[in-house]
């Protein structure tokens, strides 16, 4: 049965372009929550800053919405500080794979329970269009055209071990619903990279362009146990020759890998917002001093 | 009155800090006042480094630069230290044993052999050379020989027989003719008074564990490490978590968040990695996130002089950041004031939810200080009186940032029952929703920086030494204090009508007590630790009060007080 989003809207009114992407992502997630029967005050957004950022304004739960690339480093600063929250770090592609690259590559080590949706539109918005380390080489409006790959955020994470890597596409709720819910699920670091459309700087990767090139893992027959495959499929796109491939969509891998904070042990005690320090350890302390 | 001072110098790896620190502590259980500052270099293995132990029978809070006895653990200290040696001081040296010893040649003792002749591995010959120096000095050999037992207990007790047998082998090799060619004779103190010997960074660590500290993150720096690493090993007894970041940037962000979370939270730094946390600074200021910053002070820009002290980011401290939000910003000036300070910190951090920064230095943080028994009364409460308080509000009706008469509004953490608390860096309202009104704006930047005025009634007066009023009031903070005072007294026994004025809260500024400090004294100087008078700038920046003259040294290593008496006698004339 389809659970009710209601709960998870606020009054808040977007001031995102008519026909962004965001609005799509936005629906997913509000679904995506209420189907993991979490409540609000159980759940903490951790936001970084642009049009992806603000997506926590929409969403009725706890937020911190901190700093451009930031949102990892505070994101593992809650989710440590009392685990018992329901933590999903949100951002956008300059947020999490420019300014934030290296909190990223040491979240996927780390593999707390933290499920992070990348709003992936290959430009930055607020700026003005300025490409994202995912903009493809045509994007750029520029006297010098930059000779840059793009980033490839699959294949990255892939690399680097991580114990869920998905992609989803905001022209497609249904399937990104699910993979939002696969992300929150996983006992572990969740990444989704979410294909969005920008309709006011972005004039090559539009709904139309994605949906020809899109296609379903699953249904194709991946299995996302599969490092090797995952690999294979992560490097269809994109790559060199990005405008002639396909565009995989789905989860490319997913493992068991323990979580951070399972491992540590001080945390395995109850949260630590809760701890209280002991008068008698504190004294055993000053004594090796003497 | 005892005040002698033993440098122990060698290579880098030789384990010159392992020896000093024995002597220290063995001193320090004997009743002396026992401050001991390393010099040390950027390298691991190699170079030279050096630990001169000042040895007292009243508290020093910094180092004599006169050595009456010179442990060399290897020939190039030989030459490198002696021109500290005082005169009819002594230097003793690993060697073969000569009996032909002059004032000038060091004392040569065999300590390889010796401990060879024990079966001991050469490791060992530090040893050796430890129980030599407590001959040397006339000290009875039990606390070392305890000390051993204590330090070696986890290898086994074959290892701590060795070593206690190797003392005893370079005690007894010092035969009553032989010491009598030391000048200087520390003999144990009778009744002594239980104090402990610690560095600065081991004052923060401890003020952080009595404050409650949950979480700490950091990303290994000199001189601000020993904080973190002190911490980590406290983990699984005091349940409270240490991160290691991938970078400053995560480190801060990471304690941002824990606070946000509820949590006690902290990290540590020096000049190039606060660097890197000015912008989460920044987000503590907006979103009025509570943390605790040690920024312990090496000299720089870049990375400057690593293993060396200076105190030139006190102008940094209190203005890093775009715009403008309130802060605490505190500079102890000795181990005993670090661990105070650390409390005060964390304590005045969460009452008025603002970002509190220590400022230490290598000095301060790498020396061992001899302290009163730290234990303060009562630890730190840390029950969360605002969760119990809107535990059964109606749903959702808390407001994060609601304006109040004093600017502090009721903290809540995140995961209360029906509440929700959103914290944000942007501008906002009292919801912490993002505005763009100019009206809220300025309404709530109004709100953070009313905390201004009761946060500058929290702060400690300037403190004078040794008393309130005189011709010349030598003005300071942080780690400076000690050889100041030491000046002071030198200065004094030589009739000069000078005192010490010392500033361990700069931020916000003492500004009256200050002026009152001030307002009687005819001359105005400061001493400070860097190379423009930042205290001397900020000084007449907040009282109008400009320095008459300034002591100023940027070397990299800290004063002594004769040294700083000398040159204030040439200010002065």
């Amino acid at each position: 049965m389809k659970q009710s989003s209601a709960p998870w809207s606020t009054t808040v009114e977007p001031t995102w372009c008519p026909g962004c992407g965001n609005f799509a992502i936005l629906g997913s997630l509000r679904q995506a929550l209420a189907e993991m029967k979490l409540a609000p005050w159980q759940v903490c957004v951790v936001a970084g800053i642009g049009q992806a950022g603000r997506t926590a304004h929409h969403l009725n739960c706890n937020y911190l919405h901190g700093l451009h690339g930031r949102a990892l480093a505070h994101a593992l600063g809650v989710k440590l500080a009392n685990h018992q929250l329901s933590v999903i770090a949100i951002g956008g592609d300059g947020d999490m794979y420019a300014e934030g690259g290296n909190h990223l590559l040491h979240a996927i080590r780390r593999n707390p329970r933290i499920a992070c949706f990348v709003h992936n539109n290959g430009v930055y918005g607020l700026t003005r269009g300025q490409p994202t380390p995912t903009g493809m080489p045509d994007l750029v409006r520029r006297d010098v055209p930059l000779p840059l790959p793009p980033f490839n955020p699959v294949l990255f994470a892939l690399g680097v071990g991580g114990s869920f890597v998905a992609r989803g596409f905001a022209g497609n709720q249904p399937h990104l619903t699910r993979l939002m819910v696969e992300a929150l699920s996983h006992p572990g670091f969740g990444l989704l990279d979410i294909l969005q459309p920008c309709v006011t700087y972005n004039r090559i990767n539009t709904f139309a362009w994605y949906k020809e090139r899109a296609y379903d893992l699953a249904a194709d027959g991946h299995d996302p146990s599969d490092l090797d495959k995952a690999l294979t499929r992560a490097m269809e796109w994109p790559a060199p020759d990005s405008q002639e491939s396909r565009i995989p969509l789905g989860v490319f891998f997913r493992s068991h890998r323990p979580a951070y904070e399972d491992q540590l042990s001080p945390l395995q005690r109850g949260p630590l917002v809760d701890r209280k320090p002991a008068r008698r350890q504190l004294d055993a302390a000053l004594k090796e001093f003497t | 009155m005892t005040d002698v001072t033993v440098v122990i110098a060698g290579q880098a790896g030789q384990g010159v800090d392992t020896a000093s620190e024995l002597l220290a502590r063995a001193l320090v259980r004997s009743g002396y006042h026992v401050f001991s500052c390393p010099d040390v270099m950027s390298r691991i293995r190699g170079g030279h480094n050096f630990t001169a132990v000042r040895i007292s029978d009243r508290p020093r809070l910094g180092s004599s630069g006169s050595t009456s006895l010179l442990l060399a653990l290897d020939e190039a200290s030989i030459a490198l230290r002696r021109p500290d040696v005082m005169p009819g001081g002594i230097v003793v040296a690993p060697g073969k044993a000569d009996t032909a010893t002059t004032g000038e040649t060091p004392v040569r003792v065999p300590t390889d052999k010796l401990a060879g002749d024990l079966g001991a591995p050469r490791a060992m010959a530090n040893t050796v050379g430890l129980g030599a120096l407590f001959g040397f000095i006339g000290h009875r050999l039990r606390p070392l020989l305890d000390l051993l037992d204590e330090r070696f207990a986890a290898k086994g007790r074959d290892a701590v027989r060795l070593n206690q047998a190797c003392a005893r082998a370079g005690f007894k090799f010092v035969t009553p003719a032989l010491a009598r060619s030391c000048p200087c004779a520390v003999p144990a103190l009778k009744k002594p008074a239980r104090r402990l010997l610690l560095s600065g960074s081991h004052a923060i660590a401890l003020g952080a564990l009595y404050s409650g500290v949950q979480f700490f993150s950091g990303y290994p720096m000199s001189p601000a490490t020993p904080i973190m690493e002190y911490l980590a090993g406290k983990q699984q007894r005091f349940g409270l978590l240490v991160e290691q970041a991938e970078d400053e940037l995560a480190a801060i962000n990471q304690v941002l968040g824990a606070s946000y979370a509820g949590a006690r939270a902290m990290t540590a730094t020096s000049g190039g990695g606060f660097a890197l946390m000015v912008e989460g600074l920044g987000l503590a200021g907006m979103a009025e996130l509570p943390c605790v910053i040690v920024l312990a002070q090496r000299p720089g820009p870049a990375t400057g002089f690593p293993t060396r002290t200076e105190q030139a980011e006190l102008l940094f401290a209190i203005s890093a950041s775009g715009d403008d939000f309130p802060r605490f910003v505190f500079a102890p000036g000795s181990a005993e004031q670090a661990f105070g300070l650390t409390r005060r910190a964390f304590c005045l951090a969460e009452k008025y939810q603002v970002p509190a920064i220590l400022l230490s230095d290598q000095f301060l943080s790498d020396s061992l200080w001899t302290v009163p028994d730290l234990s303060p009364a009562e630890t730190l409460q840390t029950e969360d009186e605002t969760a119990r308080l809107w535990r059964n509000r109606p749903p959702l009706s808390y407001h994060r940032y609601s304006v109040t008469d004093d600017g502090v509004s009721p903290k809540l953490r995140p995961g209360v029952p029906n509440q929700t608390v959103r914290s944000i860096g942007s501008e906002h309202d009292e919801d912490g929703l993002q505005i763009e009104s100019s009206s809220i704006r300025t309404r709530m930047h109004d709100k953070r920086m009313r905390k201004l005025s009761a946060m500058a009634q929290e702060v400690d007066l300037a403190a004078s030494y040794p008393c309130d009023d005189a011709e010349h009031a030598l003005v300071c903070f942080g780690s400076t204090l000690g050889p100041v005072r030491e000046a002071v007294d030198l200065l004094r026994a030589e009739r000069v009508n000078v005192n010490a004025v010392h500033l361990s809260e700069l931020c916000p500024f003492p500004r009256e007590s200050v002026v009152a400090r001030l307002s009687a004294c005819r001359h105005v100087i400061t001493v400070e630790n860097n190379s423009t008078g930042q205290l001397g700038r900020l000084l007449c920046r907040e009282t109008r009060i400009a320095p008459e003259r300034e002591v100023l040294k940027y070397d990299g290593r800290p004063f002594t007080g004769s040294e700083l008496a000398e040159q204030l006698k040439k200010v002065m004339q």
